[in-house]
């Protein structure tokens, strides 16, 4: 199982300092570094609102949790990405659930969550299906919840056909996050992606359906931009479909007010039984979708953290522990006890605010060394914002780009974890380093030497030096070391 | 005159029992089932019955 804080430690009698000491992730020793979109990028109040939400703060993901319930199954579009009829509890990705919950159903779940894991922060409604469509469900589980935790963030996901019909509820509810999926501003386009919608008691195909789902999304928009709702927009990016056009769809949701877009790979495989899997559309790579990325940084707020989460997704990002608590839980049966979240916040609070400023060291030691060379740095992490995980037993690498311009989180690559009950499989390895494409160096807390020297004949440097550091002053010291000046090296 | 849901291509997304015009859907276990004495095929309500148009699964809300 992917952990990032090792939550177990987090578990039942729990102590502020165990929690303090498991955020450490075992003792740091320097200090210094620095990331993309912390508060300095953005206006304080919208960083207040934004700043413990896991799935649009890049800084706060790594401290906060983030739960999705499948409450609302029913779908009013079909896209050909999905299959609704594929569910399988191995599969990580967007619309993908093993469970369908009712509300009260829920409710149950929530509370265990967060008594069991006290960095949960948001709750989210992301499908199967559509939260907007589905509403009186979606509606129903928010009211529940938040009467028993009233600090709960809500946020919801949809396509944007049914949500005009429900904005003003949305707005009363509280709900001041919204995740649009606009794949498209040209119903041209549209019909590519999009095989039927159905609205209005019809099934609309073609251009028709195209050009109805278009005109809704943009009304979303305008509508939730007038009630000061936050929106971030979803595009899934389909090589060869929508790739180029994706640069439009980031003009046109940017002056609307979407305050961050997401650009995700198409998942595509024929064994998930989608339209795209079964026609051999393949998904980018991860080259691509970085190349993508940077030409559209100065648009909306990009946000390179999203791991495309299971609809039933609990825990940090990249984590998922959703399957421990597939328990039938009857409301009446669970209390909520807020100790451990509020215990969890108050140590947050201090250790982020070292990082914070450990972020902006490390970033100015990287730019004030003028060196010019901008390199990707990968960095096994189970959280916390340190360098603490062993190198085969990550599943995924953070990657951050290091140059003149700084350190800055750019997105993380998904493999198989390497080593499994002491045994590293030559396979799987090739797999890892076929996935750090385009990287120079991986920071890990630990390396074996086989896995050092197949990295290193791939070209790829590895080291456990940085062991335990923040991330980002544990890549300011290695670019440090290798292209800093000789004599400003010595007088360091 | 009634539709019907073919079990075994049911997803149990509940889209048909939100569209039906004639609470004519329940949920039966994992699936749901039309009425038959409730359902009207939509005649007179609607251009084309709404479960079949609202189902993501192709072929599976039928004419019984």
């Amino acid at each position: 199982m992917a952990q990032l804080i090792p939550l177990g430690s987090l578990g039942a009698p729990t102590s502020a300092e165990t929690m303090r000491e498991a955020l450490s992730g075992g003792g740091c020793s320097s200090s210094s570094c620095g990331s993309s979109d912390g508060a300095g990028d953005l206006p304080p109040e919208l960083w207040d609102r934004i700043k413990d939400h896991p799935c649009y703060s890049e800084e706060a993901h790594h401290y906060f949790a983030r739960m999705h319930v499948a409450v609302a199954p029913a779908c009013n579009i079909q896209c050909n990405y999905c299959n609704r009829k594929y569910d399988c509890a191995n599969e990580s990705r967007p619309g993908v659930v093993s469970e369908k919950l009712t509300p009260e159903q829920a409710l149950g779940k929530v509370i265990a969550v967060a008594n069991e894991v006290p960095q949960f922060s948001v709750l989210g409604i992301a499908g199967p299906g559509d939260s907007a469509y589905d509403w009186r469900k979606t509606k129903a589980t928010f009211e529940l919840v938040s009467r028993v935790i009233p600090d709960v963030k809500l946020c919801l996901s949809s396509n944007g056909l049914a949500l005009p019909d429900h904005v003003d509820e949305i707005a009363g509810m509280n709900i001041d996050h919204v995740t649009l999926t606009i794949n498209m501003v040209d119903p041209e386009v549209g019909t590519k992606i999009y095989p039927w919608i159905f609205h209005r008691g019809k099934r609309w195909t073609g251009l028709d359906a195209a050009k109805i789902l278009h005109e809704r999304q943009m009304e979303s928009l305008d509508l939730l931009k007038a009630r000061d709702i936050l929106v971030k927009v979803n595009s899934v990016m389909i090589p060869g479909i929508n790739d180029e056009h994706l640069i439009e769809v980031n003009k046109v949701v940017k002056g609307k007010g979407a305050f961050l877009h997401n650009i995700m790979p198409l998942i595509s495989d024929p064994a998930h039984g989608t339209h795209f899997g079964l026609t051999g559309q393949r998904g980018p790579t991860a080259m691509e979708l970085k190349a993508l990325q940077d030409r559209l940084e100065d648009g909306t707020k990009l946000m390179r953290h999203c791991r495309q989460c299971r609809a039933d997704a609990v825990g940090l990002l990249g984590e998922d522990r959703g399957q421990e608590f597939n328990l039938d839980l009857r409301p009446e049966e669970v209390v909520y006890d807020p100790s451990q979240r509020e215990t969890y916040r108050e140590i947050v609070a201090v250790e982020r605010g070292e990082h914070v400023a450990v972020r902006k060291a490390a970033s100015a030691e990287v730019s004030g060394l003028q060196a010019g060379a901008s390199v990707l740095v990968a960095v096994a992490t189970r959280g916390g914002g340190r360098i603490n995980q062993h190198f085969g037993h990550a599943t995924e690498f953070q990657v951050y780009e290091a140059s003149a311009k700084g350190v800055a989180f750019i997105g993380h690559r998904k493999v198989e974890q390497y080593c499994e009950g002491g045994w590293g499989e030559d396979a799987t390895l090739d797999g890892v380093i076929a996935a750090l494409e385009g990287v120079t160096v991986v920071l890990c807390a630990k390396i074996g030497d086989c896995p050092k020297d197949s990295l290193t004949a791939a070209g790829i440097e590895a080291t456990d030096e940085h062991a335990y550091d923040w991330i980002e002053a544990g890549i300011a010291a290695w670019y440090a070391a290798r292209y800093a000046p000789a004599e400003q090296l010595l007088t360091a | 005159m009634a539709y019907k849901i073919i079990a075994s291509q049911c997803t149990g997304c509940s889209a048909c029992e939100f569209e039906c015009p004639n609470a004519a859907i329940r949920m039966k276990g994992d699936i749901f089932v039309i009425d038959p004495n409730k359902c009207t095929e939509c005649e007179g309500q609607f251009d084309s019955p709404q479960c079949a148009a609202v189902c993501p699964v192709p072929k599976t809300c039928v004419p019984a």
